[in-house]
């Protein structure tokens, strides 16, 4: 029910004094009303609910999060790179 | 597409399951309060990636679970009245109410129709004149800017002939009554990111504080999910119960201020009956004063229909945690998505319903 999914500001009009937009989801275009993102401007991701854009997507939290998982990921193949790397430390301790 | 398919990577969402197996020590039981969350959970198999020592429980938060079946009923005496077009999403048209639903109450002659959006149904208003239009107004508080978008709408055009039956809920009061419920098992929460994506997050500090409780802002996709148990594990494990946003790039402190500003001016607080869980004190919205010509509970004078639950259905204890869809009786048997008895049966976001399309029928470790 509070399913809201992201799309892109084609355009920005008015309709029946109302802030309305053409918001494109993957290829799908519909009418939205845009009268809650007062500042939210074409080109810009907006999270859309039953007709209505709730929430402009913030690009840098967007890459933070993405980082935060990138950094997990180095966090991972770190802890790996020691573990591969443990044998061949022994290897050259031995005589 | 941008800004979904970067939070659905297989090999991150392994990584992330990594890290909390790595983080966890010990038994903890989270809840996710979102009926959209639930759905997500099991379709994507987010739970079966998990240590066995992290529980999730499904929570309340399907506004298509948890509307009494009193409105459903309510909703069917109008809509067989003559001159009167009912619309609603989707959801709720196969709905069982005491005796049928919308779709049936259609096959009887009532003209019912799916909406997308409430102002589909203020602009069916304007164009007929002639006919009551009457909008079913369901949701959480992602819903309610649109909701009162319509009235306001309606107010502004002069539209006498268009009212909603509403029946709103509120998250932050059912994480209060889970919470001091007896027997409560949930120890974290994971909030509602499209809910708090309107309201913000400053709802919530007073109540993990007062309640002593985490609460992790979370998205909707398998990452975002991941995301939001890692967090809420990382406080578990530290013994911390503070408000963390796992959902930034939608969620802001402050929420949507305008939405905020018009749901204010058009609705009011009310104690409101959830199905399955009971009357929760000022859990829900009604219209507020100067848009109350806009109910269509008075206009329609339906105020004293009532109507009683399944004694089979134990959606109740499903909503709270404290049984599992698939150790319920009835499960499968006389309640299924076709013949739902109850709440969580009824939408595809209910945990019930989400158990059964994915053919979880053996409750786990059996």
């Amino acid at each position: 029910m509070c399913l809201a999914v992201p799309g892109q500001v084609e355009s920005i009009h008015e309709a029946n004094g109302m802030r309305m937009g053409r918001v494109n989801f993957g290829g799908v275009i519909k009418e939205i009303c845009l009268a809650y993102l007062p500042d939210v401007a074409v080109g810009d991701y907006t999270i859309v609910h039953v007709g209505f854009a709730i929430s402009k997507i913030d690009e840098a939290s967007a890459r933070a999060t993405l980082q935060t998982f990138a950094d997990l990921g180095l966090l991972e193949e770190g802890l790996a790179d020691l573990r591969d790397s443990e044998p061949a430390d022994l290897a050259n301790d031995a005589p | 597409m941008k800004h979904l398919a970067e939070y659905r990577d297989a090999d991150t969402a392994q990584r992330l399951a990594a890290e909390i197996r790595r983080i966890v020590t010990r038994p903890w039981a989270i809840m996710e309060v979102c009926g959209g969350q639930t759905h997500s959970i099991i379709r994507n198999g987010v739970d079966q990636l998990l240590p066995p020592e992290v529980e999730l429980i499904h929570g309340p938060g399907c506004p298509v679970c948890v509307t009494p079946l009193e409105t459903i009923d309510k909703a069917l005496a109008i809509a067989v009245q003559p001159g009167v077009i009912f619309c609603s999403f989707g959801d709720m048209l196969r709905v069982p109410g005491s005796r049928e639903n919308l779709v049936s109450a259609k096959g009887r002659g009532a003209d019912v129709r799916v909406v997308y959006s409430p102002l589909d149904a203020v602009k069916l208003a304007r164009e007929h004149p002639d006919r009551q239009v009457v909008f079913l107004a369901i949701g959480f508080e992602t819903t309610a800017p649109a909701n009162a978008m319509a009235v306001k709408l309606a107010a502004r055009q002069g539209l006498g002939n268009f009212s909603m039956l509403v029946s709103h809920v509120l998250v932050p009061p059912a994480i209060e009554a889970i919470m001091r419920s007896p027997g409560n098992r949930v120890q974290a929460f994971l909030a509602a990111g499209h809910v708090c994506s309107v309201m913000g997050t400053w709802q919530y500090p007073p109540l993990a504080g007062r309640l002593r409780v985490p609460i992790v802002v979370t998205g909707f996709e398998p990452l975002d999910l991941l995301e939001g148990i890692r967090l809420t594990v990382l406080q578990l494990e530290a013994g911390r119960h503070e408000v963390e946003n796992a959902y930034a790039r939608v969620v802001s402190e402050r929420g949507n201020e305008p939405a905020q500003e018009v749901i204010a001016e058009v609705f009011e607080a009310v104690d409101r009956a959830w199905r399955g869980i009971g009357v929760i004190p000022a859990s829900g919205w009604r219209l507020a004063k100067g848009y109350r010509e806009f109910d269509a509970e008075r206009r329609f004078a339906v105020g004293h229909v009532t109507a009683a639950e399944s004694p089979l259905c134990r959606s109740g204890e499903v909503l709270r945690g404290t049984l599992k869809p698939n150790q319920c009786p009835a499960f499968g048997q006389e309640c299924t998505p076709r013949t739902p008895l109850g709440a969580t049966m009824v939408s595809s976001e209910g945990a019930c319903a989400a158990y059964f399309h994915s053919g979880r029928f053996a409750p786990a470790g059996s």
